[in-house]
């Protein structure tokens, strides 16, 4: 399906990287303020829709060449991996741990296990949303 | 506020179950998705609305309101996200394959 | 765990490798790595033999469902040990026996083999037992190996049938045992079996000892194939016969006796017990022999036999409970001799039945048929096979020198016992143990003689007969030598394996350290017993010479109203009445069971929330309402009714993502910030998905509904949206416990997380979460199969 709006497509080009930037500082911003995995992995999505919309398919599959499947998969697969990393210590499964280092620019901060297993989430719900939107896109 | 709140979620219910009871496959999943929403206001406002400060330690409040219904409904939103999506595409797809989205003409054979 | 327990589980884990021999080495026959397990299990409970009786008996316990009471514990007394040598040791040589039976160019030996362990396995474990609802498990586990078995050659029709009349009366019995055994264990407390034992005294006056011994009852009679549930025994037939020399003559059958035998000390003594099982045992006894003469089918011939002798064996058991009764405390003597004629019968026809079954296997192997009218004048040609079917034959015949003669003695002796010593109209026990054991004499004749003596039709046969491999004639070679060292040296066997088991049946009886007068001698001068043998011999001989002449008799049972059409027709007449009431309601349409489900929630929550009084509210704690907190629930409740009667596709998904906008706004008022942000994100998507997949459906249409439906359809909604309203309501006014939500006000300190909400999602509750993000995954991948799965199929045909 194409929709040949020029107005569209300019204003994707610039809002796509609007909103990815936003999507990511909501990642990070989850643990502290409203945000999270979630949130963050929907509004990705939402700005590959918008690429979606603006651009066919095929444009699309050009831009961003990865196969959201597997990038779900690889989501769900962290996920679960931060579980048995627990069990490999010899606490229960999906036991977080934390720590708080200094990283440059970000000064003070709180890293934990807690925050890869939101990647995976983040990239579980961004590879099977992308995954839904484009196999019905694909298929009109 | 929670009286209000709890007749709204009803209203929802109500137009929920209606459009589930309907013949179209459109119908049945808006239904599906209006009846999500009752669900979410109902456990939102059984927990007692407006006390204390959004769920967030950097607020310094004094007290906070009950984070426990706010994870438990995220987690519900998602579901049913997933819930819809899969549900919309099972119609668009059963539309496909037998050319109407009507459930009544939808029927199994009967067997032997 | 113990060994014991690894002894029980070791054939089911074995299973797994089974397949991987198979497909692996598929140049050596599987049984050769199948057959070293029950071997193992044979040696390991010959390390256990004998079982001493003054101390008590090995018992080994691991908790399964503590809460229930249900404990993974096991138990080796005399009894046991005697069915797991039993189960074992013919288990071997049917193993053995099968390899050389089973072809392993053209059979699913891979099936066959898994099947067999499981059985055996399932069959350990009900006589190990101690638990009942273990032992209930294990039971029922039997009847779904049996039926696998039955039905291994699933292509034929016959096959089919057998497995599932078989599956269907043992499973029926099994239901009705587990009832039993939850009936006797709400009674006694408890479900081991040793500490039911323990309160029999207690238990015979509470109001379900009947009701459970019944059911009991009717568990082991389905599965040991009594009058009237005999019916599936000839049609199991159909299993491949190694099977049916395991399974349906020496241990499944005796599955049932064992519960007998084991449940003797709780009801034994009891008169119904005594009563029941003597009468559907002798019953059984000559109805089998009776029916087991006309059969021409060899296999059909012996499962008939084992249907009787499985009488046999029960109705001692009933006899020799009466030892229990504190009546005949006198007498206890002669019924604790019927318990060890049970028994040592029981061993008897484990031996001879299976040597039979292997041999009949055998002519079927051979000659390529079973059936007694083609065969004939076998003697010369297959001598082995010959000598063989007659040491089995007469021991069950019950002629000198074979093992069967002496139990057969000691039947009569347990018979004429009851007869003279329950001072009750027993008279009849010993008529009728007599007339049935004539019918065994005849049936025995005809499946030695009418097989191979006579005339040889080598026209008849499809394979020109010889004699079988020497492996497939080593295990019926064994069981022979067994049954007549068996005549030779009982006392050996006696004082060794069956005296302990005599202490299991009748525990109590003799202090610890004293032993049951177990003494088995061949002749006891000129007593009635020989005299009833004699007059066996002199009537049965007659009875097979004049078999022409009398067999019409057969023809005056009525064909039409036989048990086995009985059985037939009640099952079609079930599945017809089923599928006429399940068509009542089941109609295929979604709405109907929408239907029936809404309705069921108001009248059962309704119902409940009426009766109970549970409505109340408490309105001073609500907060207060704000002016766009009005006109945003007015605006939701606007739309959802919007909704319902818009007709154009659009403006329906448009109202309901305004639906779900407006609830992110609520969110906002609501102090939950994560959750408007995610609405607001989800709403977006769905909308989008929505207008994506809607783009080519058609437009909505004002549906024609009858205006009933309507109503129904509008009364259901009101209904269901009213009841969740006033248990809404009712709940806020309610505070039942102290909320647990002060917990996570220290997720700083916790989890290093100042967001609440977040650090519930990846911290505190990660695993619903980490399943939620599993199940999100599925749905797309269901999305995305649906989709492409046709396009594929599509390109297939292109």
């Amino acid at each position: 399906m194409k929709f040949p709006d020029v107005i569209l497509q300019t204003a994707a080009k610039i809002l796509v990287f609007i909103i990815m930037i936003y999507s990511i500082y909501i990642l990070f911003a989850g643990h502290n303020n409203p945000g999270g995995g979630f949130i963050g992995g929907l509004i990705t999505a939402s700005a590959i829709m918008l690429l979606y919309l603006a651009f066919d398919v095929e444009t699309v599959g050009e831009i961003i060449p990865l196969d959201f499947k597997i990038i779900g998969a690889v989501g769900v697969m962290l996920a679960l991996l931060t579980g048995f990393g627990a069990v490999l210590f010899g606490v229960p499964f999906l036991t977080q741990v934390y720590q708080y280092v200094n990283l440059p620019l970000l000064g003070k901060t709180g890293l934990g296990t807690a925050f890869v297993f939101d990647l995976g989430v983040y990239l579980a719900v961004v590879g099977t949303t992308v995954t839904i939107i484009r196999s019905i896109s694909e298929d009109l | 506020m929670e009286i209000l709140m709890t007749i709204v979620a009803g209203t929802l219910f109500t137009s929920g179950v209606y459009l589930i009871l309907s013949k179209t496959l459109l119908r049945i999943i808006m239904g599906l998705s209006l009846f999500t929403h009752g669900v979410h206001i109902m456990l939102m406002s059984i927990n007692g609305l407006k006390r204390g400060a959004a769920p967030l330690l950097e607020e310094q409040a004094a007290s906070y309101t009950d984070p426990v219904p706010q994870a438990l409904i995220l987690t519900s939103i998602v579901i049913s996200f997933s819930l819809t999506a899969f549900s919309l595409v099972l119609a668009y797809r059963t539309y496909k394959e037998h050319g109407t989205d009507d459930v009544e003409r939808l029927r199994g054979q009967d067997h032997e | 765990m113990s060994l014991l327990h690894f002894a029980v589980l070791l054939p089911f884990l074995y299973t797994i490798f089974v397949p991987l021999f198979f497909k692996k080495l598929p140049r050596i026959h599987t049984g050769w790595f199948v057959i070293v397990i029950p071997l193992l299990l044979f040696v390991y409970f010959l390390t256990n033999f004998p079982v001493q009786t003054d101390s008590p008996p090995i018992v080994h316990s691991v908790p399964w469902i503590a809460s229930a009471g249900i404990h993974f514990s096991l138990h080796l007394d005399g009894l046991a040990l005697l069915f797991a040598l039993i189960i074992t040791g013919i288990g071997t040589l049917v193993v053995l026996y099968s390899i050389y039976y089973m072809s392993m160019k053209r059979e699913a030996l891979h099936n066959f083999y898994v099947y067999l362990l499981l059985f055996m396995g399932a069959m350990l474990g009900i006589v190990l037992s101690d638990n009942l609802m273990v032992m209930y498990v294990f039971w029922e586990a039997t009847s779904v190996s049996s039926f696998l078995l039955i039905a291994y050659w699933y292509q034929r029709k016959k096959s089919r049938y057998g497995a599932q009349k078989a599956m269907l009366i043992t499973v029926f019995g099994g239901f009705a045992m587990l009832l039993g055994a939850l009936m006797i264990g709400t009674a006694a407390g408890t479900f081991s079996i040793r500490e039911i034992i323990g309160m029999r005294e207690t238990l015979a006056d509470h109001a379900l000892f009947l009701p459970a011994m019944l059911l009991i009852l009717l568990g082991a009679f389905t599965k040991s194939a009594q009058f009237p549930f005999h019916i599936w025994l000839p049609d199991a037939m159909e299993a491949p016969t190694p099977i049916s020399a395991f399974l349906h003559s020496a241990t499944m059958v005796k599955a049932g006796v064992y519960l007998v035998a084991r449940f003797t000390p709780v009801f034994g003594g009891d008169m119904n017990w005594f009563w029941i099982i003597a009468i559907v045992g002798t019953l059984t006894l000559f109805w089998g022999a009776f029916m087991a003469i006309r059969q021409t089918d060899l296999k059909a011939l012996l499962a008939y036999s084992t249907i009787s002798q499985l009488g046999l064996i029960m109705s001692l058991l009933g006899i020799g409970s009466l030892a229990l009764n504190p009546d005949f405390a006198a007498e206890a003597d002669w019924f604790e001799a019927a318990i060890l004629a049970a028994i040592f019968h029981l061993f008897n026809h484990s031996i001879f039945k299976g040597c039979l079954f292997m041999v009949v296997g055998i002519l079927d192997h051979e000659t390529g048929t079973r059936d007694i009218r083609k065969l004939g004048g076998l003697m010369s040609l297959m001598p082995v096979s010959f000598t063989l079917t007659v040491i089995g034959g007469l021991s069950m015949a019950g002629l000198p020198p074979f093992s069967g003669f002496l139990s057969k003695e000691m039947f009569f002796a347990g018979v004429l016992a009851a007869n003279t010593h329950t001072e009750q109209w027993t008279l009849w026990l010993p008529i009728a143990a007599w007339v049935a054991s004539i019918f065994t004499f005849a049936y025995c004749l005809i499946l030695v003689f009418k097989t191979f003596t006579g005339t040889y039709h080598p026209d008849r046969l499809d394979k020109k007969p010889h004699e079988a491999p020497i492996g497939m004639l080593i295990p019926p070679i064994v069981l022979a030598l067994i049954v007549v060292s068996a005549f030779f040296f009982p006392n050996l066997l006696s004082y060794n394996l069956f005296e302990p088991a005599i202490h299991s049946v009748l525990p109590g009886l003799r202090l610890p350290g004293e032993t049951f007068y177990v003494k088995i001698k061949a002749w006891h001068g000129l007593n009635t017993e020989l005299y009833m043998t004699i007059g066996i011999v002199v009537v049965g001989t007659l009875l097979y010479r004049t078999y022409k002449k009398w067999g019409d008799v057969y023809n005056l049972l009525p064909h039409k109203y036989t048990l086995g059409s009985l059985y037939d027709n009640g099952l079609a007449g079930a599945e017809k009445l089923s599928a006429r009431i399940t068509s009542t309601y089941m109609n295929g349409f979604l709405h109907s069971y929408l239907s029936y489900i809404f309705v069921f929630i108001i009248l059962l929550v309704g119902g409940s929330f009426v009766l109970l009084d549970a409505f109340g509210y408490d309105l001073s704690t609500n907060a207060e309402i704000g002016l766009y907190e009005y006109i945003l629930a007015g605006a939701i409740a606007v739309l959802a009714g919007f909704v319902i009667s818009v007709t154009s596709r659009l403006t329906a998904i448009i109202a309901v993502g305004a639906v779900g906008y407006l609830v992110s706004l609520l969110f906002v008022i609501f102090r939950a910030p994560d959750l408007a942000l995610t609405q607001l994100v989800v709403e977006t998507i769905t909308t989008a998905l929505f207008l994506l997949a809607f783009y080519f459906l058609p437009k909505l249409k004002t549906e024609v509904t009858r205006i009933r439906v309507k109503i129904s359809n509008l009364l259901i909604s009101v209904g269901i949206g009213a009841l969740f309203t006033l248990i809404g309501i009712a709940a806020q006014g309610s505070n039942q416990f102290k909320p647990v939500s002060e917990y996570f006000q220290n997720a700083y300190e916790l989890s290093g997380a100042k967001n609440m909400v977040n650090a519930i999602l990846v911290d505190f509750r990660a695993f619903d979460t980490m399943l939620e993000s599993v199940v999100l995954f599925t749905a797309g991948i269901g999305v995305y199969t649906l989709i492409k799965l046709r396009k594929s199929r599509k390109g297939g045909q292109q």
